[in-house]
């Protein structure tokens, strides 16, 4: 079934916030090939059409705590292992293009 | 006192209480071993001198108390520990210190237990040989040569090597299983929701479990004890009482038991000598009382490909937080550059090539178009396998196999195949996927390297693995005059 471009890798890499280089996304193309040829056994299971997904191990639902305040980690505590911090808060690169 | 190192923990806690020996010179004796055979091993990525002579001096003191008191303790770096290191042996945290503990930290602290530093690892746990750390490879003491495993390598050798008498270790697939295999040491799973997942750095949170790392199947349960439970910080943590681990592994008995050797997982994939020692020790359970069959699990053949499915799915959700906003890494932060090619830039220079491989690949098989075809195919897959367990426990109360389809292999023979390190989880995913408990335990050597069995249980029947695994270490070491790791090779120890 499979065969990777690289183009759909480059894709994939955007959509997860990976900035590869060519060398890696030509890499990727191959390795991602080789892998889904060998996990595409799994379409081969026809007894599986009418079984219903399992998400989680052990099924529990709705766990639920009282609504109680409860003191957070301190400010600052959290901010020291931020990479950039500023007046109290996290500090992040801008997200508009300056002529938004 | 004796070498303090070759101690296990029972003999440690004893030593202590009887005050043979104080909880800071047991310590002390484990900090200067592993100053003297980690540079070969490379077992820890942080030693915490400072803070495991503080919890140690705690004991002495008489502050903590309880059966693991004074115990040193190698902690995998999946573990967030507060003010400590914690890499994950990702460049992507590389100096972040947690301003929190796990709740297994936590517990593990108030039982008097000292941690002495933190655990090599595959990045983010994905790997098979500890070679995915970006802090460089471990060692297996066995013979330095090669791979102790992975991902958690680094706790696994660390036993191994007598650096510690006990580890953490976190298990997704097999992680903790086939690490202890080809170290000769126990590993255990537990059930999933057993042990509690918070302030684990996530890989894929419907697999992921911690659990114990130990040269004996009774100090592996007195481990699984102390950091068991329910805890209200892990909505998948299950509210019911602990099963009674430490006392099957004293009572050590397969008298009576239903084991079945899972047919799936021998013969083809498995090495000739891992298979001899298998089978050597199936019937050694036979001898031991225990009744042995054959049952099949059809469905364990999409194992492996169902687990690299779900767990790079899960994967590239997860590791979504690594955005270079509240934790590690940034890169290109130039007040020029986006927020998104800041993330994308630093995304790329924090992660690893495997790292990198899963995500791209959890990404497409999450994709519209191709979601069907693989995640959720790869579910139901899953179910299947979970049928396949459950039919499997009504003729058997265990099911054993080989844990790991060979012994260690030599260090970069495998790097570039990622499909033939994949294979090393033969046998261990299944249960990850079910999430029941397994363990694997060593059963002998094949060229002069460890062999390790796997014994798989009914979710929230732990008791069960450490009854069969009690019982067939007992009678090994009669057969071998003591235990495994006593005929690994010495290591050498500068000015000895």
């Amino acid at each position: 079934m499979p065969e990777i471009s690289r183009e759909q890798v480059a894709h994939l890499a955007r959509l997860s916030r990976l900035a590869l280089d060519d060398d890696e996304l030509d890499g990727l193309a191959a390795q991602l090939d080789v892998i889904l040829g060998a996990v595409a056994s799994i379409s081969q299971v026809t007894d599986a059409t009418d079984v219903p997904p399992t998400t989680h191990a052990v099924p529990v639902e709705n766990v639920t705590r009282p609504d109680v305040v409860r003191p957070s980690l301190p400010r600052e505590d959290v901010l020291a292992g931020a990479p950039a911090a500023e007046d109290g808060r996290f500090r992040v690169p801008r997200i508009l293009d300056e002529e938004a | 006192m004796a070498d303090l190192t070759r101690l296990t923990a029972v003999e440690t806690a004893a030593a202590i209480a009887a005050g043979d020996a104080s909880a800071v010179e047991v310590t002390q004796a484990h900090l200067d071993r592993i100053a003297a055979v980690d540079g070969d091993v490379h077992a820890f990525l942080h030693v915490d001198t400072e803070g495991a002579l503080a919890q140690a001096a705690r004991v002495d003191a008489g502050e903590l108390t309880g059966p693991l008191a004074g115990v040193p303790l190698a902690m995998k770096d999946v573990v967030v520990t507060k003010g400590v290191p914690t890499t994950v042996g990702s460049r992507m945290l590389e100096g972040w210190r947690p301003p929190y503990d796990a709740t297994i930290s936590t517990r593990l602290r108030d039982a008097g237990v000292v941690v002495l530093g933190k655990t090599n690892m595959d990045e983010f746990a994905m790997g098979s040989s500890t070679e995915h750390s970006a802090y460089g490879p471990t060692s297996n003491p066995w013979d330095l040569t090669r791979i102790p495993g992975g991902s958690g390598g680094g706790s696994a050798a660390a036993v191994a090597a007598y650096e510690a008498p006990l580890a953490v270790g976190t298990d997704t697939g097999g992680s903790i299983r086939q690490p202890a295999s080809v170290t000769g040491t126990v590993g255990v799973k537990p059930t999933y929701g057993g042990v509690s997942r918070y302030g684990l750095v996530a890989f894929s949170s419907s697999l992921d479990q911690a659990g114990p790392c130990a040269r004996t199947v009774l100090d592996a349960a007195l481990l699984h004890e102390a950091m068991a439970g329910h805890d209200p910080a892990d909505s998948t943590s299950i509210d019911a009482p602990v099963p009674p681990v430490v006392e099957a592994a004293r009572r050590a008995s397969v008298q009576g038991l239903r084991v079945a050797v899972v047919q799936e997982l021998t013969g083809e994939g498995y090495e000739p000598g891992v298979q001899e020692r298998f089978d050597e020790a199936v019937a050694l359970l036979t001898e031991l009382g225990a009744t042995v069959t054959q049952v099949s699990c059809p469905h364990f053949a999409y194992a492996l490909p169902a687990y690299y499915l779900i767990a790079p799915s899960e994967a590239s959700s997860n590791l979504a937080r690594f955005d270079s906003v509240r934790y590690g890494l940034r890169v290109g932060d130039d007040g020029q550059r986006s927020l998104e090619e800041v993330m994308s830039a630093t995304r790329a220079a924090g992660f690893g090539p495997e790292v990198k491989r899963r995500i791209v690949l959890g990404t497409y098989a999450l994709s519209s178009g191709y979601y069907d075809a693989y995640y959720g195919q790869a579910q139901k897959v899953r179910t299947l396998i979970t049928r396949d367990f459950t039919a499997a426990f009504e003729q058997a109360d265990v099911l054993v196999s080989p844990a790991s389809p060979g012994v260690a292999f030599p260090l970069g023979a495998k790097l570039d195949d990622p499909l033939a390190m994949y294979r090393q989880d033969l046998a261990t995913i299944p249960s990850n996927l079910y999430g029941g408990p397994a363990m694997s335990l060593p059963v002998g050597l094949s060229e002069g390297l460890p062999v390790g069995l796997q014994v798989m249980a009914p979710t929230m029947r732990d008791d069960l693995l450490y009854a069969v695994g009690g019982a067939l270490e007992a009678a090994l070491h009669d057969r071998w005059g003591g235990s495994l790791l006593a005929s690994a090779p010495e290591l050498e120890v500068p000015g000895a």
